[in-house]
């Protein structure tokens, strides 16, 4: 692996002194000429000959005690074994490479953002969610919004039966918007939204709210669009159109909030749901920082300088359970970003270096089984995420993995976040794992690992190039049934569901989304189209249809298609016109 | 077992994309000797049927995480029925809250995986539904038609 690091493409140096390259600290031993290292060297030695005797007489309990991404880990680390550079690898936080942290004071100057993704049924029923989880602490909002918000279809759609509200939101036109933010100033608030093939049109929405508030857009609005489509196709395959229009729509949105919008974080280059759809920590890392690479060429591409809008790319990883490959997964992103963005891209600016980044803990981790365990798993997430420096944080709830959570189990989870901020003591000292050796190799591994995946979407022609052959796809299946036949041989254990298992489980309470919902957003979205200027809509949409099919900014046209009360379903139509859609062929 | 007793759909209706689970488990029945074909993602109640149908497969995996199951699942089976092909094993998984099971199971569903199902435990229930009893019992009805 260590052989790997350093080509000339990603700008990663060679170390100045060249160790000896064998196998193991042990082997090494002889050829060290410093006492000290020789001495290291021989207690490993030493080490290793009585676990060898030992495992004779008592052999170990089990056979697999690889990560739970299947990655061996030495059995014990040392100081022999990472070739990290202390000042180039490991430095200072704040400083590049930035892999002890992006802050110089870390969670002493500010706590992470504690984000809890909400959103369900109606806009009035989710605005009464934001108000309680902002009463109750919560420093910023995150929307979930429903399938056929996210496809692009209305609610009154024949693809939106049964789905309308039960995912998340559900929005039609800026009225359910209007809604969605009433009684919440969005001059003082950061909102995440979870939007990613029609996140245009739900950002022109947001904006339209913000300005009917009074709030002045260019120096009071905060917040991200996740917007990253290339992870649509990778994994969580909510695409409308083709890669390349789609991302059209895109460096769109980067010319235009760099411009208007400043503040806003115009994408969040998303590894959380390619992990949540079976691939390795590795995976979910090589592929989004390879993403990232691909939008910022794009934003070249269409006119940009890296430094006008690389300082607000931002990032979205899973927190999964394996708790020293997630920390060494969160370092190694800092380190190969801001890298990648020096040698690659030639940034100057010391903020499009800095990898920001937002994390969930893991859903797929969760079980029905025993559901109250999962608050112990999503604690120890949790904590894997703090002590990887992330600024942002959404844990969830015990229940998720049974329905969208209950006020009770959504507060649980918000607890958990301040438990580990104000009771833990974690946050005192900046990335405190630094230095170990064990997290300091797996961070080494990490990198060479990204660097690898890199080469490969590389010969591709990029990750554009890539989706298109199917690569990512086909990696992160045979990820998730590798992991699926590990877990049947009980190779990975999962406490209730292959092991401790128990069959008194008792039934929880979870939170039920009625079809009422999508009765009554019809009734509402009918009443709305009856009362709109027909006129507008008919203008706003043509002149949509024409400067898509031109090289003309969207954006400012679906702002005018927004507030003439456009619904979500007939813009996306407008743009499936002009660009058609896109399917995958289907391979398992 | 007869051909199209070794021939399943596995299915993703609506809107969701989540399919690790669906590809996880069209894999292992593949691995166990099943013929498996694989709907790809966002099908209609009306596309799934017709592929049944035209596929003349034994059964139908119907995975959903959603919670649009109580209006997609039952349809399926509706336009199964309306096919003639109510013969056809309806089966499925996902993320389906207790309360809604036994009103799917009354609609026709066979059987509900829910998470943390082994693929062995689908392979094994297939093995048994798809198996001579599931043949004569079809053979059954025909005849008192």
């Amino acid at each position: 692996m260590k052989n790997d690091r350093g080509s000339a493409a990603t700008g990663v140096a060679e170390p100045e002194t060249v160790e000896p390259e064998t196998a193991t600290p042990a082997e090494r031993g002889a050829a060290y000429r410093d006492p000290v290292r020789t001495a290291l060297a021989a207690a490993h030695q030493r080490w290793q000959a009585e676990v060898a005797s030992s495992a004779a007489e008592r052999p170990f309990w089990k056979r697999d005690f690889s990560t739970l991404s299947g990655a061996e880990i030495p059995h014990l680390a040392g100081a022999l074994d990472s070739s990290a550079d202390p000042l180039r690898d490991i430095g200072a936080p704040g400083e590049f490479p930035y892999t002890r942290g992006i802050h110089p004071s870390g969670y002493r100057g500010r706590l992470w953002t504690m984000r809890q993704f909400a959103g369900f049924g109606t806009a009035a029923d989710t605005n009464q969610r934001f108000r309680y989880l902002l009463d109750h602490g919560q420093t910023g909002l995150s929307v979930a919004f429903d399938l056929p918000t996210l496809y692009g279809y209305d609610s009154d759609h024949s693809m939106s039966l049964g789905e309308v509200g039960k995912c998340g939101v559900a929005i039609d036109t800026l009225a359910d918007m209007e809604a969605l933010f009433a009684g919440i100033p969005l001059g003082g608030v950061s909102t995440s939204m979870t939007i990613n093939s029609t996140a245009p049109i739900l950002f022109a929405m947001y904006l339209a709210v913000a300005e009917q508030q009074g709030v002045d857009v260019e120096t009071q609005v905060t917040g991200t669009l996740q917007n990253d489509i290339l992870k649509e196709y990778i994994a969580q395959k909510e695409y409308i159109f083709p890669p390349r229009p789609s991302m059209r729509l895109v460096t769109d949105q980067f010319l235009f909030a760099t411009r208007k919008v400043p503040r806003w974080n115009t994408i969040s280059i998303s590894g959380y749901h390619i992990r949540e759809a079976g691939s390795t920590a590795l995976q979910e890392l090589a592929f989004t920082l390879r993403d990232g690479i691909e939008y910022v060429e794009y934003g070249i591409a269409a006119g940009l300088d890296v430094d006008q809008f690389a300082p607000r790319l931002s990032f979205f990883f899973n927190s999964h359970s394996d708790f020293f490959e997630e920390i060494a997964k969160f370092r190694a992103a800092r380190r190969l970003w801001a890298t990648v963005m020096k040698e690659r891209f030639g940034a100057r600016d010391p903020r499009s270096l800095m990898l920001r980044f937002h994390t969930q803990t893991a859903g797929v981790s969760l079980t029905a089984q025993q559901p109250i365990n999962n608050v112990v798993r999503t604690a120890l997430q949790a904590l894997a995420a703090v002590l990887g420096g992330t600024q942002s944080l959404h844990t969830n709830a015990m229940d998720e993995t049974l329905a969208l959570p209950t006020e009770e189990t959504a507060r649980i989870a918000l607890r958990t976040q301040q438990i580990i901020a104000h009771e833990s003591g974690v946050i005192s000292s900046i990335d405190p794992l630094g230095g170990s050796y064990l997290v300091e190799e797996m961070t080494e591994q990490m990198v060479a690992g990204s660097l690898d995946y890199f080469r490969r979407i590389d010969e591709y022609g990029g990750m554009v190039e890539a989706i298109e052959e199917g690569f990512p796809q086909r990696e992160i299946v045979d990820s998730a049934y590798r992991y699926q036949q590990a877990v049947e041989r009980g190779d990975k254990l999962t406490v209730g569901v292959n092991c401790f298992q128990q069959d008194d489980d008792p039934p929880v309470e979870t939170l039920y989304v009625s079809d009422e919902v999508a009765v009554h957003q019809i009734e509402a979205l009918e009443r709305k189209r009856g009362v709109r200027d027909s006129g507008a809509v008919g203008r706003t949409l043509d002149a949509l249809r024409r400067g898509a099919a031109s090289d003309d900014n969207t954006m400012p046209l679906l702002i005018d298609c927004v507030k003439a009360y456009c619904s979500v379903g007939e813009i996306s139509d407008a743009l499936r016109d002009v660009f058609g859609t896109w399917e995958e062929a289907p391979v398992f | 077992m007869a051909a199209r007793f070794s021939r399943i759909l596995i299915a993703k209706p609506g809107l969701d994309g989540h399919d690790r689970g669906a590809k996880v488990v069209a894999r292992a029945l593949r691995d166990a000797g099943f013929e498996v074909i694989y709907s790809g993602l966002r099908q209609t109640s009306e596309q799934i049927a017709a592929a049944a149908v035209q596929e003349d497969v034994g059964a139908v995996g119907l995975s959903i995480l959603s919670g649009a199951h109580n209006s997609l699942l039952p349809e399926v089976i509706r336009l199964l029925r309306e096919q003639d092909a109510a013969d056809i094993l309806v089966f499925a998984g996902g993320i389906i809250p207790n309360r809604d099971i036994p009103g799917l199971k009354s609609a026709g569903v066979d059987e509900i995986f829910l998470p943390g199902t082994s693929t062995q435990t689908i392979v094994e229930y297939l093995k048994a539904r798809l198996g001579s009893d599931h043949v004569a019992g079809i053979a059954q009805a025909a005849n008192q038609d």
